[in-house]
């Protein structure tokens, strides 16, 4: 493999190692470049919310609900007649008078979290799932793909909502001190992010599964497990230091190109009700309750559509590049 | 053939009871019922509510006989006792015999209609939403994906495949309040709620009326559920074809002297064509899933919103009966992709 990679890198570049030479390729890949930019700055912006946002994402000012920014009423002039003007927030206010800019900055908060907890989740089960399911075989493979066959022929989204509404209705009401209880209160705290990361990594890793298992049964039959195993390496050692390494990319390209599908989940939870718990912003929610208003306030629902799909634009972006640098062969699908 | 068939319906129907089951268990795992309102009901119609719906029973007993009332088809002349003696499906045998199958019970939020009368009116609705989209995926997404493979790294290649990646990064949930606000609202040439058509309906779902009041109605929100999947479908079909195109069977083609166009479309197309069958069973799934956020910012009255309104409102038969059908209707999407991609590509041994 690696010897393959070195012909395929142009003369003026000393050649590297299969990682160094992924990381030069995606350096030249300008697309990939712009959606990494785009999220750190949209991670930044996240982690330091607190000190970027103008108010807090709660903060009502009743006097000016649903007000308008000055600048708004040239893109959207049909307002004009009715507009509540106002020059305290750069976006204007929502129908409960909170500020849109702080609420889409805090919104991000949700949003990237998803888009780090899903892959990490994915990743860490599903490599752990397939590797065990597909390094074993025989019957311990066979009831552990039963499930994952089970599992993935139940449609993802009808899994979520059911569990959404299970966790949100049952552990508000459990004993004070029972572990749902903890759960709950937890929840609470992040303003129902932990629900959402459960109702995701529950269904995430699947497809990794899969996918990990089906590399490792092609790769079991190699010479160089056969060769580490008659030097006397264990089971442990083989799994993790010979298999993993080879089985990494493939497997981060899946769960790179898998991101935006969080992120646009979350957005859809909370959009339905189902997501964070109120106030807590998420562009999801944002987009539903703006999209009540779409006829005479349609600022409230098109901004966070924007921030949502710029968020979803850079991950594309730099999961394509990704893909592309780890895996040349794969190049344009 | 035959037996790979049979073992994926069974497999079909085992996943479907273990999704009756999971949804079963979640929905009363949950502590409260469905009478549970703001202002509490006395304890005393509580309990003749519960025994009415039979509530009461112990949870297996309500499993099994829910069960029963779906799966089990009768076949009589009385006429219905009760309201809750309906059915979906049912057919005419002979004089006032009639055949009747899936009974998905009463809703207990609305009293006066049943599961099924709410999966007769909403379903159809859903249906045309949900079929005319990925009729217009296929429509858009395919020679969009053919000709960005034809003239790789021209300016067609570079111009579909930024479509395809804005319909990839634009999700429902975006792009519908944009759409309603430009078309619905501002230019004012579309309406921004609503939908055209009224039972009865041709064939279950097709309505009778095709004039421009039923279409209006549907370019919005098909052009929103139907762009992202276009973009999905061009992008595979794009690096489907350029993988087929440098094919040596290819080559031996355009060396027999046949024309490019017979080269593309009987040799490579047909070829290039076959894993993108492969994405339309999760692409179905998808759509399926997007009609609950098309129909909510649409205003079409499809049977999503009531699978999200009955979770909220514990209306435990609602729950079960729309979670079964659209489980239902995934999974023969998927069953179907299965088979014919089976029979399309003979390499592919099952056993």
């Amino acid at each position: 493999m690696a010897e393959k990679e070195t012909i395929a890198i142009p003369a003026r570049r000393k050649s590297g190692s299969l990682w160094g030479d992924a990381v030069y390729r995606l350096s030249r890949n300008r697309a990939a470049i712009m959606g990494g930019v785009l999220i750190i700055l949209l991670i930044l912006t996240a982690v330091f919310a607190r000190f970027i946002a103008p108010y807090t994402y709660e903060e009502q000012d009743l006097k000016s609900n649903s007000a308008v920014a000055q600048w708004e009423l040239s893109i959207f002039p049909m307002m004009e007649p009715y507009a509540n003007i106002t020059d305290k927030y750069a976006l204007g206010a929502d129908n409960l008078g909170r500020d849109i800019l702080s609420r889409l900055i805090y919104g991000a908060q949700i949003s990237l979290s998803v888009a780090f907890i899903g892959p990490v989740v994915a990743l860490l089960v599903g490599t752990v799932y397939g590797l065990i399911s597909g390094f074993f075989g025989k019957n311990v493979d066979n009831i552990m793909m039963r499930f994952v066959d089970l599992m993935y022929a139940i449609p993802t989204m009808l899994l979520i909502i059911l569990m959404m509404a299970f966790f949100r209705g049952s552990f508000n009401l459990s004993e004070p001190g029972s572990f749902a209880w903890w759960m709950n209160e937890i929840d609470k705290r992040f303003g129902g992010m932990l629900f959402i990361f459960i109702g995701i990594g529950l269904t995430a890793w699947m497809g990794t599964a899969r996918l990990a298992r089906g590399q490792v049964l092609s790769l079991r039959e190699q010479e160089f497990v056969l060769a580490a195993r008659a030097v006397g390496s264990t089971n442990g050692r083989i799994i993790f230091r010979h298999i993993l390494p080879n089985i990494l990319g493939p497997l981060i390209i899946t769960v790179t190109l898998a991101i935006p599908g969080y992120i646009s989940t979350e957005a859809f939870l909370s959009f339905i009700g189902l997501g964070v718990n109120a106030p807590t912003p998420s562009w999801g929610s944002m987009i539903a309750e703006g999209s009540t208003a779409i006829r005479s306030y349609p600022h409230q629902a098109i901004l966070p559509a924007i921030a949502l799909s710029i968020t979803m634009f850079a991950f594309n972006f730099l999961g394509d590049g990704l893909r592309d640098a780890l895996d040349p062969r794969l190049r344009g699908t | 053939m035959i037996r790979f068939i049979a073992q994926r319906i069974l497999w079909t129907f085992v996943v479907l009871l273990f999704l009756s089951l999971i949804t079963f268990g979640l929905m009363h795992a949950v502590p409260g019922g469905p009478f549970d309102r703001e202002k509490t009901l006395p304890p005393e119609t509580i309990k003749v509510l519960n025994e009415k719906y039979h509530l009461d029973d112990p949870l297996w007993k309500q499993y099994v006989d829910y069960l029963v009332g779906v799966l089990v088809p009768r076949v009589n002349d009385n006429p219905p006792t009760s309201l809750t003696d309906s059915y979906l499906i049912n057919i005419p045998l002979w004089g006032d015999t009639e055949f009747h199958w899936m009974n998905f019970g009463p809703s207990y939020r609305s009293r006066s209609r049943t599961v099924n009368d709410i999966i007769r009116e909403q379903l159809p609705i859903s249906f045309q939403l949900g079929v005319l989209s990925i009729i217009m995926s296929l429509i858009i997404g395919m020679p969009l994906g053919v000709i960005a493979a034809l003239k790789q790294n021209t300016v067609w290649d570079y111009l579909g495949m930024s479509v395809a990646i804005f319909g990839v990064s634009v999700p429902v949930i975006a792009m519908g309040p944009v759409l309603v606000w430009i078309f619905g609202v501002a230019l004012k040439w579309l309406p921004p709620a609503g939908w055209g058509s009224k039972p009865p309906y041709l064939m279950f779902f097709v309505p009778r009326q095709l004039g421009w009041d039923y279409w209006r109605y549907t370019i919005l929100p098909v052009f929103a559920l139907g762009v992202s999947h276009a973009a999905i479908i061009a992008r595979l079909t794009r690096a489907s074809l350029l993988q087929v195109i440098r094919e040596d069977y290819i080559r031996t083609a355009r060396s027999k002297g046949l024309t490019e166009r017979i080269v593309v479309t009987r040799h490579a197309l047909r070829n290039a064509l076959i894993p993108v069958i492969t994405v339309l069973g999760p692409m179905f799934a998808a759509i399926v899933t997007g009609t609950f956020v098309a129909e909510q910012i649409f205003g079409i009255p499809g049977l999503g919103k009531y699978f999200i309104t009955s979770i909220t409102n514990r209306d435990y038969p609602v729950i079960m009966g729309t979670t079964l059908l659209y489980g239902m209707m995934l999974l023969l999407a998927n069953l179907m992709v299965d088979i014919s991609y089976a029979w399309l590509d003979p390499r592919i041994r099952y056993d």
